[in-house]
């Protein structure tokens, strides 16, 4: 279930970010992704969550392994928590959501609607759907956004727990999540030194 | 898929889901023609096929730009697109998710304004099959469009100037069959054509919708 990432160079908006980018996520392990804004860390995590072809180099993980979860939650405002997080858990062929609604607090949320929830709520509602999926490699992209202290570290217990089954993680984040054993990849170095693409017509793609 | 296709028509259902705003669109369009037109019984009788498909058409393309731009807003797209359903898969359960919530409704609609219309007693069945066999193209076609212009800010006029051309033999085919019932002559060459650009849209446009899909979620 190691990811290996090789020589990685990816782009957005026909701009090209980071070059060179080489990394390996042995399961149990957490590495997490820092740079500057703009840096290319969101880009970095969607090409390798599959969402948009690498430039170079390449990405290689086991298949069906990854989950991503991005800025947007993806909650659907009619519907309840219950059914939110029942459909990824049925698009992701499993039917249990009791554990990931206990891990998040959200057993007295359950029953009301998605566009009722606060957005701390809200992004529980959708870090609850990663333990949904069953999914072994956690791809995440700044998950603590208005969560608040104690769901921080509701989060971070989430995390540690997943570490310990043997699933690993990837997250771009700029707080301090009190993983102590997490590793850090400073994705500064690897800004690309060459703006342009060397293909004119992908610039237009 | 199944789960994507319940989902798909509770949120129709749910407020602000926009069901049966096509289905009272056509409603308001086809009782708005003998209007326009004057009471003129047999021009109307003569015009009725026609008058009933363009509006079918028209409140078919009204719900059009929801079917990916709603799921594109709130980040479901991306999600989805990381799950272990194919793209493909997505588009056909959307359009047909569309064509349940906005299609199977016009068609059921349709005899009830026929009357409103005096179509003639032999046009009804033409009519319904025409309908029937026609408005899933309509609403495949239109989830590919969809696939096309999501992502793009008020995409939703660019959308039907993109699916409307594409509606055209659709829309001759389907009026046609209608409008031979109508007149009582053989209608089965229409039908055939209709039911062959059926098939052949939802044989063919999942794979666009999924490629263009794929490449507007870069």
């Amino acid at each position: 279930m190691t990811v290996t990432v090789t020589d990685l160079s990816v782009a957005r908006g026909g701009v090209r970010v980071l070059e060179g980018v080489s990394f390996d996520l042995a399961p149990g392990a957490a590495l997490v992704l820092r740079g500057p804004n703009g840096i290319g860390k969101t880009t970095l995590l969607r090409t390798i969550a599959g969402l948009q072809p690498p430039l170079s180099g390449q990405v290689e993980a086991a298949p069906d392994s990854l989950v991503y979860a991005g800025h947007a939650d993806g909650i659907k405002p009619t519907l309840s928590v219950r059914e939110n997080l029942s459909f990824w858990a049925q698009v992701f062929g499993k039917k249990d959501i009791s554990a990931a609604v206990e891990a998040f607090d959200l057993g007295a949320l359950i029953d009301r609607p998605g566009g009722l929830l606060s957005a701390g709520q809200k992004r529980r509602l959708g870090l609850a759907r990663l333990l949904v999926t069953g999914r072994a490699v956690w791809v995440l992209d700044e998950p603590t956004v208005s969560l608040d202290v104690d769901a921080v570290a509701m989060f971070a217990r989430v995390v540690r727990a997943h570490l310990a089954a043997g699933g690993s993680a990837l997250l771009a984040t700029h707080i301090d999540l009190g993983l102590g054993e997490a590793e850090v990849l400073d994705v500064a170095p690897f800004r690309a030194a060459k703006m342009d693409m060397d293909d004119f017509d992908e610039a237009f793609l | 898929m199944i789960a994507l296709l319940t989902r798909d028509i509770r949120l129709a259902i749910r407020a602000g889901g926009g069901f049966g705003l096509g289905l009272a669109f056509f409603l308001i369009v086809v009782v708005l023609v003998p209007f326009g037109v004057g009471p003129q019984s047999d021009l109307l009788a003569r015009i009725a096929a026609g008058v009933l498909w363009i509006g079918a058409l028209l409140a078919c393309l009204l719900s059009l730009d929801r079917i990916f731009a709603l799921d594109w807003e709130d980040g479901s797209l991306d999600l989805l697109a990381t799950a272990p359903l194919p793209m493909e898969a997505v588009a056909i359960v959307k359009a047909l998710a569309h064509w349940l919530t906005t299609g199977l409704p016009l068609v059921l609609a349709a005899p009830v304004l026929g009357v409103l219309l005096s179509l003639p007693a032999a046009g009804y069945m033409p009519l319904i099959v025409s309908l029937l066999l026609g408005t899933p193209a309509l609403s495949m076609i239109g989830t590919f469009g969809a696939a096309l212009t999501v992502g793009l800010k008020r995409g939703g006029l660019l959308l039907s100037l993109l699916v409307l051309p594409l509606y055209v033999p659709t829309l001759i085919f389907g009026a046609e069959m209608a409008r031979r019932g109508v007149d009582g002559l053989d209608y089965g060459t229409p039908l055939l054509m209709l039911a062959g650009i059926t098939c052949g849209t939802i044989a063919l446009l999942p794979f666009a919708a999924a490629a263009v899909l794929r490449v507007n979620l870069r």
